[in-house]
């Protein structure tokens, strides 16, 4: 059962000279929790737009828990929670005035569903009486998540909840998320954070308006067709210069304190694989590094992330 | 309804929660009706005036004599050439002349009929108004003293000739004038920020996207606004009785029944914009430029249409305030009923349903 | 790495009401560094790089910028710094040449040398044709590239830099933190606050800040260590962890 179907998606801006969706389709199953990772600009927000019937697609069909968007508007709009990407409450309303206004948008109370909130909503309890414009930024990510959630949606939206928060508060936010899942709410939830891919069932990789790869973030994992190393030694610039203009390798990015490294196709015919890492260590020693570190590693989802880049 | 009561109360906090505009939204109309009512009271004090003598008699010296005294005036040079009076006029010190014929005495002794000449600098049309009201008061005086003395009737028919607006604009059109400006401002304005701010914010975003009917949300936000407006109506009326003497001689009820009609029609005005903008800058720039100027000048007010070319008189008809402003005078200085006035009342009418018809029709149930 | 200290403060404070924003803080950026100001939302950055900058005035303690002092010579500061903000850096309904002529003009850069200077800007970041069109209509990439190059167009001694990759692609983020890296080498000193950990990995030095106050201060390595951490991301989490307790 698919609670998100999107097929042949194309939604374009300015009489159809920006292209901000180009012919998307995936799905997100019943009780999943779907990620969309792509940087600002990629459409996330269009296809969250479109899902959420804000907006019409210029071609293409989707439909929401079997609902389609254009004739079924009416009816998605009941079932459907969403949270846009930049911070959409009564600034100058409390806490409580804003969660009460929205149970109200949504023909129930707060009282009702407050099982469902209870877990989130006792953090920001204490600020009740605050105005929503004097939260700081993980409470507000906190409370407008409860807003969202306060008619028991049975699918969540989420627009780049986590950006511009802080790490300490988006690893909280993705706790609150899983424990959502586990209610049983599909949740389709953006980022442009890839850290964020490996706490998603699924994900979809999203660059300039077309979907890269859809599938689990350990199965892209596994789809990384090349070796990936991860080089250190004193001199972290010098180092990716003198990696970049060697012959043997094909690509380096730095990743936090190491470069990752992929290797030319012909060296690694060359060379049998565990000597891979001995051999990197030497060539660096020569070339006058000291504290030379190679590593053969997994790559993560910025890995993936930036081959297919490069692949399209 | 439990949804249009939970907007409703939202509303209300939203103007209550910033007391800036609050107090700009009762702040101005009392600042304009204080500015245009003592404006006119304070230059009327030691006025000075020309008189213009060719009759050199009794007559002529007592009401001379008579406007002097009351403070009100002050006779500053007495001139025997007609012509002279116009360049005193554009030399811009006086205020009004007063000619009084040769043979004045004689002709009200033996005519028992005679002219005084009065001509008022009305390019200030308000004080222009009182002091020839002032003038011919004391004029009048000096008849009836005359009457007393001898036994034949009398009369000085005293000529008041307007110069610069003719058509004279007098003090009590202010007050109509600023209610509909007042009335107009607000009820745009508010409307189509507070919706626009929607937009900005993103909370527009979340509301479309749930169940709720989008025309709740914008009936909603006519509700505080037309509260406010209701009460500020009041206050102005308030204000204007008792400070400036303003007469409302007609029925109130009906007053405040085609000032809500009015407040309808600034609604539907604002919530017209509110659909074409995007920014609240852009709302606010709209509604100030796009109101608040026809207003000023269209309503008749400040400037008498009578004058204006016939393009701009035709263009006139269609700023609402203009209707509503003939309506209200007619209200409360003539004190005249519905029946002088349903045509008015129909023509407002008529703008506003227009008006609700096409934002609705332009009021989108998605986003761009 | 040269030893002249371009910011220094001691004790720097800034107070809203009984809201203390910044809680005397004091820490020296070397010339030609990387200096990297973690923390949490609402820990005091904003406010911190507004007092830095000469935009706000503090409340109590000292600072020079530059070698310049915060209290009374804002305006020399100001000339001698460049500033890049994620939320505001450049006109969108301006082109990319006019952005540059603009910011280079009010900077004081001389008709030539802004000349010259703009088409050697335009020609290092491949913009060659898109220099006429309307900065809002080039990709985000892009925009903040060309905004970093805008900053030190008038070669600053220090930069100021506000989440300048904020939402970018992965490979446009790297490139981005190259151009860091050449700006450095000149001896531009780096000041730059990120949400990405493995961001604060690059700089030379960084501090994080939790709840107004600077609770650590190291290079990345050194901070690993003394946390006995594997990587920033948890000496992140671990101190401002603490914060959030407290709040």
């Amino acid at each position: 059962m698919e609670d998100v179907m999107i097929h042949n998606l194309v939604k374009t801006y300015n009489k159809q000279t920006v292209k901000a969706v180009n012919d998307v389709s995936l799905t997100v199953r019943k009780g999943e929790l779907f990620g969309l990772i792509g940087p600002d600009g990629a459409g996330k927000s269009s296809i969250f737009r479109i899902l959420t019937t804000l907006m019409l697609p210029d071609s293409g069909l989707a439909s929401v828990c079997g609902l389609d968007i254009r004739k079924d508007y009416k009816k998605i709009r009941r079932i459907a929670g969403y949270m846009p990407g930049k911070f959409s409450l009564y600034q100058d309303l409390t806490v409580e005035e804003n969660l009460h206004f929205f149970a109200a948008v949504f023909l129930t109370t707060v009282r009702e569903n407050y099982d469902l909130v209870k877990d989130i909503y006792e953090q920001i309890e204490p600020f009740k009486t605050r105005r929503a414009g004097d939260l700081s930024g993980g409470m507000k990510q906190k409370l407008a998540l409860c807003c969202a959630l306060i008619h028991r949606p049975t699918i969540l939206f989420l627009d780049e909840p986590t950006t511009g928060v802080d790490a300490v508060s988006r690893k909280e936010f993705w706790e609150m998320l899983k424990r959502l899942k586990e209610q049983g709410i599909t949740i389709m939830v953006s980022t442009p954070y890839m850290d964020e891919a490996k706490l998603c069932d699924r994900i979809g990789l999203l660059q300039a308006g077309s979907i890269m790869s859809v599938d689990s973030p350990d199965q892209i994992i596994r789809n990384y067709p090349h070796r990936l190393f991860a080089v250190k030694a004193e001199g972290m610039s010098r180092l990716q210069q003198v990696l970049r203009q060697s012959m043997i390798i094909k690509s380096c990015y730095s990743f936090g304190d190491y470069h990752h490294v992929t290797l030319q196709e012909e060296t690694l015919k060359t060379i049998d694989g565990s000597e891979l890492t001995e051999r990197l260590t030497n060539v660096l020693k020569q070339s006058g590094f000291i504290d030379v570190e190679v590593k053969s590693i997994t790559p993560g989802i910025e890995d993936c992330f930036i081959d297919l880049m490069k692949q399209s | 309804m439990k949804q249009f009561k939970a907007f409703v109360q939202k509303e209300f906090l939203h103007v209550f929660r910033d007391p800036k505009t609050l107090l700009m939204l009762f702040g101005v109309p009392v600042m304009l009706i204080l500015l245009f009512g003592f404006a006119l009271t304070n230059e009327l004090k030691n006025s000075k005036i020309v008189i213009c003598d060719f009759a050199h008699d009794e007559a002529s010296r007592d009401i001379t004599e008579r406007l002097s005294a009351g403070g009100i005036f002050i006779v500053g040079q007495t001139i025997s050439d007609y012509t002279k009076i116009e360049e005193t006029f554009k030399a811009g010190n006086i205020k009004l002349a007063i000619l009084f014929p040769a043979g004045l005495y004689d002709n009200l002794m033996h005519q028992h009929k005679a002219q005084v000449r009065i001509i008022a600098d009305a390019s200030d049309p308000n004080s222009a108004a009182t002091l020839t009201g002032y003038a011919t008061n004391i004029i009048m005086e000096y008849q009836r003293d005359l009457l007393k003395e001898a036994e034949m009737p009398m009369q000085i028919i005293p000529e008041i000739r307007m110069l610069y607006n003719p058509e004279l604009k007098g003090a009590t059109n202010f007050v109509p004038g600023v209610m509909a400006l007042v009335l107009m401002l607000i009820c745009v304005l508010m409307t189509s920020v507070s919706i626009v701010r929607e937009k900005e914010l993103g909370t527009m975003d979340i509301l479309l996207a749930s169940p709720v009917n989008p025309f709740l949300v914008i009936i909603s936000k006519a509700i505080p606004y037309l509260f406010l407006s209701i009460i500020n109506l009041i206050a102005i009326l308030l204000l204007s009785t008792t400070l400036l003497d303003m007469p409302i001689r007609g029925s109130i009820l009906l007053l405040l029944g085609e000032s809500i009609l009015l407040i309808i029609t600034a609604l539907s005005l604002g919530l017209l914009i509110s659909n074409v903008v995007q920014s609240q800058q852009a709302a606010m720039l709209t509604s100030m430029m796009g109101m608040l100027v026809p207003t000023m000048l269209f309503t008749g007010f400040l400037f008498p249409i009578e004058n204006m070319p016939v393009a701009l008189q035709v263009i006139s008809n269609i700023v609402p305030a203009k209707w509503y402003y003939t309506i209200v005078k007619a209200i409360m200085i003539k004190g005249l009923g519905i029946a002088a006035i349903w045509k008015e009342t129909m023509v407002l009418a008529g703008m506003t349903i227009l008006l609700l018809l096409i934002s609705f029709k332009k009021f989108k149930r998605r986003l761009e | 790495m040269n030893e002249d200290v371009v910011i220094k403060t001691d004790k720097l404070t800034k107070r809203f009401g009984n809201f203390i924003a910044t809680n005397e803080i004091s820490f020296e950026v070397y010339a030609g560094e990387i200096f990297g100001f973690l923390g949490a939302n609402g820990a005091g950055k904003t406010t911190a790089i507004k007092m830095l900058c000469g935009l706000l005035a503090p409340s109590s303690g000292q600072a020079t910028i530059a070698g310049y002092d915060i209290y009374r010579q804002t305006e020399k500061i100001k000339q001698n710094i460049g500033y890049m903000s994620q939320k505001f850096s450049l006109y969108e309904d301006l082109t990319v040449m006019e952005n540059i002529r603009f910011f280079g003009g009010i900077y004081g850069l001389k008709a030539r040398e802004l000349r010259e200077k703009s088409i050697e800007l335009v020609e290092t970041l491949g913009l060659e044709s898109e220099s006429n069109k309307l900065v809002g209509s080039i990709p985000l990439g892009w925009k903040q590239k060309l905004a970093f190059s805008v900053a030190i167009i008038h070669q600053p001694k220090i930069v100021f830099l506000d989440e300048p990759t904020g939402g970018v692609d992965p490979i446009t983020r790297r490139q981005f933190w190259d151009m860091i890296y050449r700006a450095a080498d000149r001896g531009i000193t780096i000041f730059v606050t990120t949400h990405y950990m493995d961001e604060a990995e690059y700089c030379n030095r960084i501090s994080i800040m939790v709840d107004g106050s600077i609770r650590a201060l190291d290079t990345p390595y050194k901070l690993k260590q003394q946390f006995a951490a594997q990587s920033m991301d948890e000496v992140f989490f671990e101190l401002a962890r603490g914060g959030k307790k407290a709040e």
